[in-house]
């Protein structure tokens, strides 16, 4: 009996132990947005699952931004202090641990997610609670919530200058080939709008599920239907499958070219640059970018980090998404959301990708698109460039050709 | 027609890495019992095996790694066993969880020891292109794979070990009475059964990515052709995989990748209606 009641016991005096310290703990931070000489700022990527492959160098470029606004006097004369948590590739959970970011530890803001669909999670949790998310990925346009920044681009400053270079080049033919969700669908309808508009043939489309590795039917199929160039939007892992099974078929770059718009420096790493040199990427910055801004960057990133660790767009637009929010705290004078959102209208910074504005109107940014070539070394070149920022057009109003995707 | 012809030897590849990810499986789920979601971690503990061996030997990394893959895998797998299946068998649903649990751990070990992102394995010279729709690589595969059903056969049926294990297999008691030590066959059998996903995973390296989730990608393939072919059934398996890989490639062929996985599942629960002990059934005189 005596032995029986002390287990019963045991874990009772800790359950009561753990509670206690739960509700000591938030005693400590009462005040919006963190203590006296701090600011609480959530980080919210899949540390764990699919999608961590990516996510887990946003997290860390955007905690080498924290550390250097830090070192450079803080926010307001505050220091910021991260709250990371995982979102572990599941969307539920995404805005769950946005629910807790926001009500429990009281973070200023969050910079967070990568795909879509967490995104569109996260979104309605925001809005409800009127607190701001980054969100730092290229993404498929067709949204601007008043409670979002959108540091990636919009389908106009990655998709449609991707096929403008295509135009240019005299790829008539186009094959799609994309992951089955919600970025490959939209983007596709895009690109069969633009192509039907400019005289270009979308000869093929298919799609495969996330995580998909089998690809010797497909590359048949494209082998097959003898495209100019290939549109590809497969994401994650899918994208090693792909390359090292199309190398394999025996089509080249030059045979066989592909755009692809979510294949960065990390994603050449694990494709292998053997199987992937040589084809077409389209984003807004790489590692070779030159200015000083990016420089700086690449030199602190991989002193923090390993000399042997890249640099790629999705995390360039979560380190400038950090030094933002603390501009736009800056020129409000607050961390208080209405107040942030109307200051950062019109905000105008040097980053490493160039010169990078917040466009006040659909909160996206200014950013140049650039084309560019897979190294033999695993870097990239860029072969094009927009010459200056392209005004984020989320809803694509400015080209006649996109009458009608928005609705649909 | 010629990409339809096409998709024969693509149906067949497909069937060969489905064989090679299965047969471990046979052993463990097929023989034992064992419901091991942790199978597809010792695929890519294979796969990692060839990334580490890289430094040493550069492009023959892959040939090197066959033997050193099946070593470490079935390592793990007989540390898995010894440590915690054994006092779960005859629980398969314990087994189930735990071995989930244990594949959780070790994706999250290899994602703190590599690294979140994928790493690269380079293929050999020899085995980059080849004629038409057929790569070396893939040929390589097929090569591999009957390599291996012919090894487990003569392992099987020629040698002492092997008839051991089938005797526990087909009666476990009659086979303990008998003498034989039941303990040391199921270490042996596991052993074997990582050891050939270890092998699998080399062979992966060739056509697929290379990181911590490798293993979930091919857990589910493994199941099926197990189940359809038939528990613990050699031949079952190698039938299963070249129908499964066909049945992939066409279907696919004629709609789209989503949807070919849809008609191969649909195939399957329709087949296990009728068969539901799957394509062939060890008759045995046993009354359970």
């Amino acid at each position: 009996m005596r032995n029986s009641a002390w287990r019963t016991a045991i874990p009772l005096v800790a359950l009561v132990a753990t509670l206690g310290a739960c509700g000591a703990e938030p005693a400590t931070s009462q005040q919006a947005g963190g203590g006296e000489d701090s600011i609480k700022v959530g980080i919210l990527h899949s540390l764990s699952g699919t999608m961590a492959i990516s996510e887990v160098t946003v997290r860390d470029a955007e905690l080498l931004a924290i550390e250097e606004i830090n070192a450079a006097g803080g926010v307001l004369g505050k220091k910021l202090v991260p709250v990371v948590e995982d979102g572990a590739s599941d969307w539920p959970t995404f805005a769950e641990k946005a629910t807790k970011l926001i009500a429990r530890d009281k973070v200023a803001t969050v910079f967070g997610g990568w795909t879509s669909a967490s995104r569109k999670a996260m979104l309605p949790v925001f809005e409800r609670r009127k607190a701001l998310l980054w969100y730092p990925v290229q993404y498929e346009g067709l949204e601007s919530s008043p409670y979002i920044f959108y540091t990636g681009a919009t389908t106009n400053q990655q998709i449609v200058p991707g096929l403008e270079y295509l135009k240019e080049q005299g790829k008539k033919k186009i094959f799609l080939v994309g992951s089955d969700y919600v970025f490959p669908r939209t983007a596709n309808k895009v690109i069969k709008a633009y192509a039907a508009a400019n005289g270009m043939q979308v000869i093929g489309e298919e799609y495969t599920p996330l995580g998909h590795t089998e690809y010797s039917t497909l590359v048949n199929k494209v082998v097959q239907a003898k495209p100019d160039a290939v549109f590809n939007t497969l994401n994650g892992d899918s994208n090693v499958a792909f390359f090292k099974q199309l190398k394999s078929a025996g089509a080249t770059a030059e045979s066989l070219p592909t755009m692809s718009v979510s294949v960065a420096e990390e994603e050449v790493k694990g494709i292998g640059v053997d199987n992937i040199a040589g084809h077409l990427v389209a984003w807004n910055y790489y590692q070779t970018t030159e200015n000083a801004a990016n420089g700086k960057f690449v030199a602190a990133f991989k002193a923090k980090y390993g000399a042997d660790k890249v640099t790629s767009d999705p995390m360039e637009a979560g380190y400038n998404a950090v030094y933002l929010w603390a501009e736009a705290v800056k020129k409000a004078g607050s961390v208080e959301v209405e107040a942030v959102r109307k200051a950062a209208g019109g905000i105008e910074l040097e980053r490493p990708e160039g010169l990078v504005t917040i466009d006040g109107e659909n909160q996206h940014m200014f950013k140049t698109a650039r084309i560019g070539v897979v190294q033999p070394d695993g870097l990239i070149k860029e072969v094009w460039n927009s010459k200056e920022p392209i005004k984020p057009d989320p809803y694509l109003k400015g080209y006649p050709w996109a009458t009608g995707l928005a609705q649909g | 027609m010629e990409g339809f012809l096409n998709q024969l030897p693509i149906g067949l590849s497909i069937g060969a890495v489905l064989l090679l990810i299965a047969l471990g499986l046979t052993f463990t789920f097929g023989q034992m019992g064992v419901i091991n979601m942790a199978h597809g971690e010792f695929i890519m503990a294979g796969a990692y095996t060839a990334y580490l061996l890289q430094g040493w030997t550069g492009r023959a990394a892959v040939l090197v790694a066959l033997p050193v893959a099946f070593v470490v895998a079935g390592a793990l797998g007989l540390i898995l066993e010894r440590l915690a299946i054994r006092h779960f068998y005859g629980r398969p649903l314990d087994t189930l969880l735990l071995t989930w649990g244990v594949s959780l751990v070790l994706q999250q070990l290899a994602r703190d020891l590599f690294g979140a992102p994928n790493v690269q394995v380079q293929a050999p010279e020899w085995l980059q292109g080849g004629p038409g729709i057929m790569p070396y690589s893939r040929m390589f595969i097929l090569a591999l794979a009957i390599g291996s059903v012919v090894a487990v056969w003569a392992y099987l049926n020629r040698t002492g070990q092997g008839r051991r294990m089938q005797a526990v297999m087909q009666n476990r008691r009659l086979a303990a009475t008998s003498g034989i030590d039941t303990g040391r066959v199921d270490m042996r059998t596991f052993f074997i059964g990582s050891g050939l996903a270890g092998v699998a995973g080399v062979a992966l390296t060739l056509i697929g990515p290379v990181g911590p989730a490798l293993g979930t990608y091919y857990i589910v393939d493994a199941f099926l052709v197990v189940v359809a072919g038939g528990l613990g059934q050699l031949r079952g398996a190698v039938i299963a995989a070249a129908a499964l890989g066909l049945l992939n490639s066409f279907a696919e062929f004629w709609t789209d990748a989503s949807l070919a996985k849809v008609i191969v599942f649909v195939a399957i629960v329709g087949f296990l209606q009728f068969r539901p002990q799957g394509l062939f059934v060890l008759k045995s005189r046993a009354l359970t």
